[in-house]
């Protein structure tokens, strides 16, 4: 098929606190996974881990956030979407299509992340 | 009567000039407002969590509607809360 032009997109999911450190692992790798399969590419993973909401979700008042950036066809997300309406560890999730100017942001701030570590 | 001209102030009466707005994205040359930082999203939030308007804010119509994309993916995602008190 022709080289479908991958459009960048960012997606946050809030997991339920109970998850386990392995679990919510697991949990990043199958998405992780499954954006690959369906022929697209992870840029950048960042676990935020245990953080509290700003007003409670599903009774909880915390939860672990992750946050991923990739490039995908157009049609990924909508496959990914009915995964994450079925997986029940899975509380609040929300995709966002990225701009040039969103991911030169994202770009800017990770070179300054990694300055700062090495530095 | 006294006269309008006649009558002397001890201080001058004129009104300090208010410095005038300016809308801080197009001057920083900032192009995309993150949801993510809510720190940076809690400048344009009152302390209820409500949004500012442009008045107050200063920004222009362009990065006010962005800052409010922003606000609301925030709100959506817990990072910022819907209403409260004692935001800030």
């Amino acid at each position: 098929m022709a080289t479908q032009n991958l459009q960048s997109y960012e997606l946050m999911v809030i997991f339920t606190p109970v998850l386990a450190e392995d679990d919510y692992k697991a949990a990043q790798k199958k998405f992780a996974d499954f954006i690959k399969e369906n022929g697209g590419e992870i840029v950048h993973q960042d676990a935020w881990g245990l953080r509290s909401l700003a007003y409670p979700i599903a009774k909880k008042t915390t939860g672990l956030y992750w946050v991923v950036e990739y490039k995908a066809a157009t049609d990924v997300n909508a496959k990914m979407e009915i995964q994450m309406n079925r997986d029940e560890n899975i509380m609040r999730h929300m995709i966002t299509r990225l701009d040039k100017y969103a991911v030169e942001y994202n770009g800017r701030k990770r070179n300054k992340l990694s300055e700062a570590a090495s530095a | 009567m006294a006269k309008q001209n006649d009558i002397k102030f001890l201080t001058s009466t004129r009104v300090e000039k208010r410095q005038k707005k300016y809308c801080r994205f197009k001057k920083m040359g900032i192009k995309y407002i993150d949801y993510k930082d809510a720190e940076f999203l809690k400048k344009f939030v009152n302390d209820q969590g409500k949004m500012l308007p442009r008045r107050i804010t200063g920004n222009s119509l362009k990065f006010q509607r962005k800052v409010a994309h922003a606000v609301k993916k925030a709100r959506q995602m817990a990072l910022l809360p819907y209403v409260t008190d004692l935001l800030k």
